[in-house]
């Protein structure tokens, strides 16, 4: 689509771009390329000695078994978040869709952990889950299971999960019910009439009406658990206990940071990078074919 | 709905209930431990009633005033970093998409869509994958420590242009023709007709951002080293020091609140624009 009236200006539009471009140029091409020559590079620590190294820094990362393991609880976390988070915010939002009057209110008091930032996310569940003096993990220890996520990897990987889940529902649920309420009554009705259940009615017509919506939260979702949950674990586990809930984007963290090893820090960037790519390939070939109804 | 079952709406009623009452299980908790003394928190099982250590907490929490193991920077101080930052990106990311969104629709020059498409890849640029890097940048060009070094990297908003983009190609044209025949030239335009026309997709954008901005965790944690440029959000994770008991879990929690109520506000209240907002900007 193009505008046929126009301005006309030489300079002007320049002016108007140059803030934007500038930005991205100095503070995102830019560092991205320069991931993308260091990943090619071996540096030491203090940054004195540098030397072209090929694609050694990706034959040391996939040989790695540390990365690769890495990559395991990444997609396991991001698997499990993303249908936890999805399943539960569905019902809710079938249930919402269900209410004529005060469906407002219920929406109002689930939206709020969209607010919440990851990391205060993180603080809550952590303090809840403490396991010497967390409420829930008292609780716990009354039913007989001994809580300790400092020493329990799967323990950890489940309080993270839970974390991720609970800030991520409420951002669910609105597009669950908006693509709910845009679904058109006459439909449902003419299933009803053809003697259909609800339970029927969901599976059949419901369901996969609401397709385009459940495909795009789940990339959605996927992305949220690789890069926004680092705030999550950072603030509950700090990868542990041992290396047991580093998810990818917390390696890049702690290699490059904390261990200074700048080239496989490098060379996971442009992996995290090939990934993000892939996924907003995935995501935006589906808009363009979005099933209109 | 389709039939009247009472049955099947009570139970809906009852299944929501029961979700607002989970979700919430996390904040009523906060809530009570920052009502408290820090030695009745560590009791087991913690008191399930707030107590009467609220005013105490909440002002040790603002002015760091209470003996810490961790770090004890004052909250207010905080909060006032993570405002500034979090309206600076928000305001900033709307006026420079407005700007780029104008320039790519109403104006004709050479390598167009090529400026368009290199801000929108930037989506796949977050700031996750290319830390070290702008790292260093922002460390080259002196700005750790600064509001400039916490904001600008994190400014350039592929969606915001987008979503400017595809509002200003649904505006008629003749409201452009008309301006010209009027004699305005492209910045009155802009400013007289576009930027009101705006006001919609500008305040649901602003709701989005804000809490973007707000919530940044990563990107502070890289570049401020000084206690009086930590964002709330990245403070609250510097007072746990480790041990469970250790920590003066009053003030961590009144300072979790303290860091939630301004962006769970601007939900609340521009809830209408948010969730259309929300909703069409992602689609």
């Amino acid at each position: 689509m193009e505008k046929r009236v126009r301005f006309r200006s030489v300079l002007l539009p320049w002016l108007l771009l140059a803030p934007q471009l500038t930005v991205i140029i100095v503070f995102f091409f830019w560092p991205a390329a320069q991931a993308l020559v260091q990943s090619l590079q071996q540096q030491d620590a203090f940054g004195t000695s540098v030397e072209w190294v090929g694609l050694d820094n990706f034959r040391r990362l996939f040989a790695d078994e540390g990365y690769l393991a890495s990559f395991k609880i990444t997609a396991i976390f991001s698997v499990i978040v993303a249908v936890m988070g999805l399943s539960l915010a569905l019902t809710l939002a079938v249930f919402a869709d269900r209410i004529i009057r005060g469906s407002g209110v219920y929406r109002t008091l689930l939206i709020w952990p969209y607010a919440v930032a990851p990391a205060v996310a993180g603080v809550l569940w952590l303090f809840m889950f403490a396991p010497s003096i967390g409420i829930v993990s008292f609780a716990l220890r009354r039913m007989g299971i001994e809580w300790n996520h400092l020493l329990d990897s799967s323990q950890a990987m489940t309080l993270i999960v839970f974390a991720a889940v609970w800030k991520q529902i409420s951002y669910n649920f609105l597009f669950f019910l908006a693509g709910l309420q845009s679904i058109p009554r006459s439909l449902i009705e003419a299933a009803a009439i053809d003697g259909a259940g609800p339970w029927r009615r969901f599976w059949t017509v419901v369901f996969p009406l609401l397709s385009p919506t459940t495909f795009f939260l789940l990339v959605i979702n996927v992305v949220y658990a690789f890069f926004e949950t680092f705030a999550i674990v950072d603030a509950v586990t700090e990868g542990g206990p041992g290396k047991s809930t580093a998810i990818l984007v917390y390696k890049v963290y702690y290699d490059g940071f904390k261990a200074l090893d700048l080239g496989s820090s490098a060379a996971q960037s442009v992996v995290l990078m090939v990934i993000v790519i892939a996924l907003t390939v995935v995501q935006f070939r589906y808009i363009e074919k979005k099933v209109n109804y | 709905m389709v039939e009247r079952r009472p049955l099947a709406t009570a139970l809906s009623h009852v299944v929501l209930v029961l979700g607002v009452l989970v979700i919430a299980f996390p904040l009523y908790i906060t809530f009570v431990a920052s009502t408290h003394t820090a030695q009745d928190i560590v009791q087991v099982p913690m008191p399930l009633l707030p107590g009467s250590h609220l005013i105490e907490n909440y002002s040790a929490a603002l002015t760091g005033n209470y003996d810490g193991a961790a770090s004890t920077a004052p909250v207010a101080r905080m909060m006032f970093v993570s405002l500034v930052t979090a309206l600076v990106i928000a305001i900033g990311k709307i006026v420079i998409s407005l700007l780029s969104a104008f320039a790519i629709v109403y104006f004709r020059f050479p390598f167009r869509m090529f400026f368009f498409w290199s801000i929108f890849v930037t989506l796949m640029l977050p700031v996750e994958v290319r830390i070290g890097p702008t790292y260093k940048v922002v460390s080259d060009l002196g700005l750790l420590n600064t509001y400039a070094g916490l904001t600008v990297p994190l400014i350039a908003s592929a969606t915001a242009t987008f979503l400017f983009r595809q509002f200003f190609l649904t505006v008629p044209d003749e409201l452009a023709e008309a301006a010209r025949i009027d004699g305005a030239g492209p910045m009155r335009f802009f400013w007289d007709i576009l930027l009101p026309l705006s006001t919609t997709s500008i305040a649901a954008l602003f709701v989005i951002q804000f809490i973007y901005g707000w919530n940044q965790y990563l990107w502070p944690l890289l570049v401020t080293t000084n206690e009086s440029m930590y964002p709330v959000v990245m403070g609250i994770k510097r007072m746990i020091s480790g041990g469970d008991a250790a920590n003066d879990w009053n003030i961590v929690m009144a300072t979790a609140l303290l860091a939630m109520i301004p962006p769970a506000l601007v939900v609340m209240l521009m809830q209408k624009w948010f969730v259309k907002g929300l909703v069409e900007t992602e689609k």
